[in-house]
């Protein structure tokens, strides 16, 4: 038994393992399936200030080794996620982290502000990534300037532990990491999706509502763990590796490359079991290779 | 309803024609959870480089008895060609039973029309066989583009009366099922439809110009089949909701189709 514990400042997770936003919905969806209390920390649906009704359906479509997804954010609002889910999940024994999205700096942080509130929510993470809305979203996350003005309104307004969700639908996602880490983000989690596009061939048309979607799934893990490496390197604050990490394998190469915890998205959809089967192997990597801390894997690769 | 992970083995595929294969499976080790009509599972698709994702498969049928499961799936793309590829022996891995499934009669006295489309028809056999154990002796519409599409006459007739219409006249009246004489002739107390959506459009119509309840069995696109994902969105009077959660069966009047 390797110690699996890990600390992202401030953070405490009994293992490195979270569940990506919008692919675990608010946990209780996996109670079936896992022990909630066995995962590092579970990082619940996009929330918003107002209520939105995401985009219309077709919001998916099946790529080789992936899919792409325009959902849009659907959710109910940070008062209905205050008022209603907050009182179910807030007893589970982990960390129960939100992800905040908004149209406006001044959005983002208010929506932050009622999540401070909360006691047992230690963390959230910040959405400047989502590429499926039109105003705000991804829109942030693409220059510098839009990354430090969300990160620097939400800073003044909220807490507790920060956490950055960098798009890779940049020139340069190191670039983006510093503003945010400049502004006082504790951490950085990455990748949001790869904006993509799918065809139906026989029907002549693209295949999603919006036409375009993020893509996701193992299709996008070696794009990921570039990203994670490179960012890993640029700055001071702890890094989150994501992007098609569907094995215990996966997840090592992630820390091996920089990441300090990583969080595991489209792979839920196969194996609604996995987060728990991931952390176990990693135990298992490391007792193999004689390490007695996850930390000290962390960021070893050249 | 607890959802459970598991490894069927299956224990007979057939072929019913080319595009149709019936897969037969049994849990091994523990009796098959409680299963509703209308409920479907996640199949996990193995030995597919195209293809990523679980496939949404209604339950066809359930026997307590042998301890199993059935489901009948058109093969349409590479997925459903994968399944369509096992043999008896081989593992099936499912995630079941998910969704709500069809409202049954409130009494015995019911008189009830299923109605299906193509492979649609295969919630429609376990409905019927949980609705004969409750007394209730469904009548059954079946549609089909030809008499070959016709799926599981013999099982159906089993059970109840069996209407059918084919498009090109191969088998039963010709046209559609709202086409068909029995809808003139006869009422019934609630109707049940699974089918392309243009078919459960045109009977969801006919359901309200005679005020008869009517649910319909969604397929939209899904990802998870959990709820988690919001991919499979249904736009309703509650605004979005998942299919997979929330459905796949949906009174017409919940919906907000133009019926």
């Amino acid at each position: 038994m390797a110690d699996l514990r890990v600390d992202i400042a401030g953070l405490h997770l009994k293992n490195p393992v979270m569940t990506a936003s919008g692919t675990f919905g608010y946990g209780l969806e996996f109670q079936d399936f896992v022990n909630l209390e066995d995962i590092g920390g579970i990082i619940v649906k996009g929330t918003t200030l107002l209520p939105r009704q995401g985009n219309a359906y077709p919001r998916m479509a099946e790529t080789a080794s992936g899919m792409l997804n325009c959902v849009g954010l659907q959710n109910k609002g940070v008062d209905y996620f205050c008022s209603h889910i907050y009182p179910q999940i807030k007893d589970i024994q982990t960390n129960i982290l939100v992800n905040v999205s908004g149209n406006s700096p001044e959005d983002y942080a208010e929506c932050a502000a009622r999540i401070d509130e909360l006691e047992h929510i230690p963390a959230i993470e910040l959405n400047i990534s989502c590429p499926n809305v039109k105003h705000g979203g991804m829109a942030f996350g693409t220059t510098t300037q839009g990354a430090a003005s969300v990160v620097r309104a939400v800073r003044q307004a909220y807490h507790k532990t920060l956490i950055v969700k960098l798009s890779p639908n940049v020139t340069s996602i190191s670039d983006i990491a510093l503003a945010a880490e400049g502004e006082g983000a504790d951490a950085v989690s990455l990748i949001n999706t790869l904006m993509g596009m799918a065809i139906d061939a026989e029907k002549r048309r693209r295949v999603l509502s919006i036409g375009t979607g993020g893509l996701s799934g193992p299709a996008v893990k070696p794009v990921a763990l570039r990203m994670v490496y490179e960012v890993a390197h640029a700055v001071q604050i702890p890094v989150i590796g994501l992007g098609g990490i569907s094995s215990a394998k996966d997840a090592v190469e992630f820390l091996l490359a920089g990441a300090s915890a990583i969080e595991i998205g489209t792979a839920n959809f196969l194996d609604p079991a996995i987060t728990v089967k991931v952390a176990q192997g990693i135990d298992e990597y490391l007792d193999r290779h004689g390490f007695k801390s996850v930390k000290d894997i962390v960021g070893i690769v050249e | 309803m607890k959802k459970h992970i598991l490894d069927l083995f299956l224990t007979r595929v057939v072929h019913l024609h080319e595009r149709y294969v019936l897969l037969q499976a049994t849990d091994p080790v523990a009796p098959l959870p409680e299963m509703l009509p209308g409920q479907f599972a996640q199949i996990r698709v193995d030995g597919s480089k195209e293809t990523f994702l679980r496939r949404p498969v209604s339950i066809h049928n359930v026997d307590r008895q042998a301890n199993e499961v059935s489901f009948l799936v058109q093969i349409v793309g590479e997925g459903t060609r994968a399944l369509s590829r096992l043999q008896t022996g081989d593992t099936l891995n499912v995630i079941l039973p998910l969704g709500n499934g069809f409202t049954m009669p409130e009494s015995p006295d019911e008189k009830v029309l299923l109605v299906g489309g193509g492979v649609g028809v295969a919630p429609l056999l376990y409905l019927g066989v949980r609705m004969r154990e409750m007394g209730v002796e469904p009548t059954f519409l079946l549609g089909a583009r030809s008499q070959s599409d016709l799926l599981q006459q013999e099982a159906f007739r089993a059970l109840g009366r069996v209407f059918v219409t084919t498009e090109d006249g191969t088998a039963g009246e010709r046209g559609f099922v709202t086409q068909h004489s029995l809808l003139q002739k006869e009422r019934f107390t609630r109707i049940c439809v699974c089918g392309p959506k243009p078919m459960m459009l045109a009977v969801a119509r006919y359901a309200k110009s005679v005020s008869t309840p009517c649910e319909v069995s969604l397929e939209n696109m899904m990802a998870c089949g959990l709820g988690a994902c919001l991919c499979c969105v249904e736009d309703t009077q509650q605004g979005n909701v998942c299919v997979c959660t929330e459905g796949p069966v949906f009174n017409i009047n919940q919906l907000k189709w133009q019926i």
